[in-house]
């Protein structure tokens, strides 16, 4: 049995006027992934989201969610999916409860199970002693979180989330995303997250999509990111090392008798470089010991989001060439 | 049969009563009485209406939208305004009272309405007052209805909830014509009960019509505005933009619509000795200009419902006069001479709402 894909892009497009948003977007999320959606701003990402809920129209191509069309049957998409809006905005003049307790009333909840479900999530989100104050009063991550809740409390079996993250301390942060994870996992919910966080999102997401100006250039776990878009060693060594007695040759010989290192580079402040196929520091720390190299510090480097997309975006202003996933 | 038939309508009955209490709670959102309710109906019923005791988003989009309109300070001004208005022009009519009351008057039947129309000593008129602030009521309801929650973020939210989109606008508009009705009509009551108290004679049952008509007539004009003012809180995204540019067309159409009118009069004005037929065509004509106003339509309707001797909203020759007799118009015929403008005032209304559904239904919501 083949796994339904629970969103389904296909060849999505956005043009506004001379501008093309989203351009040719193919994209398949399965049930239970937590997805992130990675760009810089700009890139297409809302513009992409708001087509998944039909809050806006594809110029061209067609969204799935739930195996629903969403441009044309937006409200029985909308029943199934909870999307959190960047920046999202609250009744100022309502209590947190008046707010959440009108989305459930959306939502057609009976009133007596929308109050357990409210009373639950506020207390899961722990904001039940702030539950009575108006949403005025609410500082940002109190705001943010009202949002998970809200979205939430129709029990969705797609969350979206647009920036969620934007504009929360790192505590906030962490303390959001730890929530998003739980939830899901509990519930078995299926997560869109938008962000240009990159660090953030590492930690979180189970699959990522690297999305640039309208277009998906890659897609998949963050090591398969890093190996696809940065450095063609899995691995790389950073090693600083002085030596009394030694020539370059000799190092080099000796570390390339090393299994697995594949490319050796010494730059001039005796930082050497080691791309290896697998993890090797240990014997390479040995060989090095061996070799009569005094060795200062050896790390294990290894790549994140940021370095992904810091690369890709050197690599394309180098040859302009543009990689495809 | 006929018991379930008379359960299911106790049913609905108690669905429709527990709604009206909702619109007076202070939130929008508190507990709505039928969870008890329903345990009292028989269990087959209950079972039945499990979907159905669930208001659709429709109704909770007007309520909540009602609840903000009453704890809102601009309503509370408003109505503030309003009130001030129809007091003043009350004391003055009842001041006056005793002169715009002659016992030769053909109309002399009608003379509780005089109290609508009758002014003095330059406070203006019931009607006049209505016809001048109305409007200021329509704007101030609906101008930021959309830009607002838009600019809030709210509006992103909401529509990410499992409702079609014009429900919302729909909603919107309900609810702030609700409440434009409710303040109208219990203005006019008022007007009428302490009328009836300070003058000691009870309006005859046509009057008692006409001045329900008069209402019906004010809440079209107010809802004219107010569809208006909808228009424009959709095309624009700022709050403060679209009140100006409310007041603009406002202000155009009781300032400088009627000097514009002017001018062309002035200027295409035959001579003294002109054919009659041609004196008769050019003022239709200026009256017609007017006529592009829904200040003058809704002054036209009104005075025409509630001074019942008005017998043509356009000139009259003296053949046509001839003949007649010098009573007031039974109320079908004042209906009748005033069914044009009624028709347009909501014609305008739908066609202020037709455009503002449009545009709203087609663009694309974005957050903030």
């Amino acid at each position: 049995m083949t796994v339904q894909a629970v969103i389904k892009l296909n060849n999505l497009s956005k043009r506004y006027g001379d501008f093309q948003a989203v351009d040719g977007l193919n994209l398949e999320i399965q049930k239970g992934e937590v997805f992130g959606l990675l760009g810089p701003n700009g890139a297409g990402k809302s513009t992409t989201i708001l087509m998944m809920l039909g809050l806006t129209e594809p110029t061209s191509g067609t969204v799935q969610v739930c195996g629903l069309n969403a441009t044309s049957d937006p409200k029985a998409v909308k029943e199934k999916v909870g999307y959190l809006p960047e920046d999202v905005g609250f009744y100022d003049e309502l209590s947190g409860w008046d707010n959440l307790m009108f989305t459930a009333r959306l939502n057609r909840i009976p009133e007596t199970e929308a109050r357990i479900r409210i009373k639950e999530l506020l207390i899961r989100i722990g904001l039940e002693h702030a539950a009575d104050k108006k949403v005025r009063t609410y500082s940002r991550g109190m705001r943010q979180r009202l949002g998970l809740a809200d979205v939430l409390v129709k029990n969705p079996e797609v969350i979206i989330l647009d920036e969620p993250t934007l504009g929360i301390d790192p505590k906030g942060v962490k303390e959001l995303l730890d929530l998003i994870i739980n939830l899901s996992r509990e519930k078995g919910l299926t997560v869109l997250l938008s962000s240009h966080h990159l660090h953030q999102v590492q930690q979180v997401c189970t699959r990522v999509g690297l999305f640039v100006q309208g277009k998906l250039i890659a897609s998949g776990s963050v090591e398969e990111l890093a190996a696809k878009l940065i450095s063609k060693h899995p691995v790389q060594i950073e090693a600083k090392i002085s030596r009394p007695a030694l020539s370059t040759v000799d190092l080099e010989t000796a570390l390339h008798q090393v299994e697995g290192v594949d490319e050796v580079q010494l730059l001039s402040d005796g930082l050497l470089i080691i791309g290896c196929s697998k993890d090797t520091s240990a014997s390479v720390a040995r060989a090095l010991v061996e070799a009569g190299a005094s060795l200062h510090h050896l790390s294990k480097k290894t790549y994140g989001l940021d370095d992904i997309y810091q690369r890709y975006f050197e690599e394309r202003k180098k040859d302009e060439t543009t990689l495809t996933s | 049969m006929t018991s379930i038939n008379g359960i299911l309508k106790k049913g609905k009955k108690m669905k429709l009563l527990s709604q009206a209490r909702t619109y007076f709670s202070p939130s929008g959102t508190i507990a709505l009485p039928w969870v008890q309710e329903k345990t009292t109906t028989k269990r087959t019923v209950a079972k039945r209406e499990t979907k159905q005791s669930i208001p659709s988003p429709f109704w909770v989009i007007v309520q909540k939208e009602i609840a903000d309109h009453i704890h809102s300070w601009r309503l509370i001004i408003l109505v503030a305004i309003l009130t001030l208005a129809c007091a003043g022009s009350l004391i003055t009519a009842l001041m006056h009272f005793k002169d715009a009351v002659k016992p030769t008057d053909p109309d002399d039947a009608f003379f509780f309405l005089k109290l609508f129309t009758a002014s003095g000593n330059g406070l203006p008129s019931f009607i006049v007052f209505i016809s001048f602030l109305g409007p200021l009521l329509g704007i101030g309801l609906g101008f930021d209805a959309i830009n607002s929650e838009q600019n809030r973020g709210t509006l992103a939210r909401t529509l990410a909830q499992p409702i079609y989109r014009d429900e919302w606008i729909n909603a919107k508009f309900l609810a702030s014509l609700l409440v434009v009705a409710v303040l109208i009509a219990s203005l006019t009551v008022l007007f009428l009960g302490v009328g009836i108290l300070k003058i000691g004679i009870p309006p005859t049952v046509e009057e008692v019509m006409r001045i329900g008509i008069f209402t019906f007539v004010s809440i079209c004009y107010i809802g004219f505005w107010l569809n208006l003012s909808l228009l424009f809180s959709v095309k624009f995204r700022q709050a403060a933009t679209s009140a100006l540019a409310c007041i603009a067309v406002w202000l155009f159409f009781t300032v400088f619509y009627g000097i514009i009118v002017n001018l062309i009069a002035n200027a295409l004005a035959p001579s003294e000795f002109a054919h009659p037929q041609q004196i008769i065509r050019y003022q239709e004509f200026i009256l017609n200009l007017l006529r592009v106003m829904p200040s003058q339509l809704y002054s036209d309707a009104t005075t025409t419902l509630l001074m019942p001797n008005v017998r043509s909203l356009g000139p009259l020759t003296q053949e046509q006069i001839i003949g007649t007799i010098p009573s007031p118009l039974p109320l079908g015929q004042s209906l009748l001479l005033v069914w044009a403008q009624v028709t347009c005032l909501i014609a305008a209304t739908v066609v202020c709402f037709g455009l503002a559904y449009y545009s709203f239904m087609r663009r694309e919501v974005r957050s903030r």
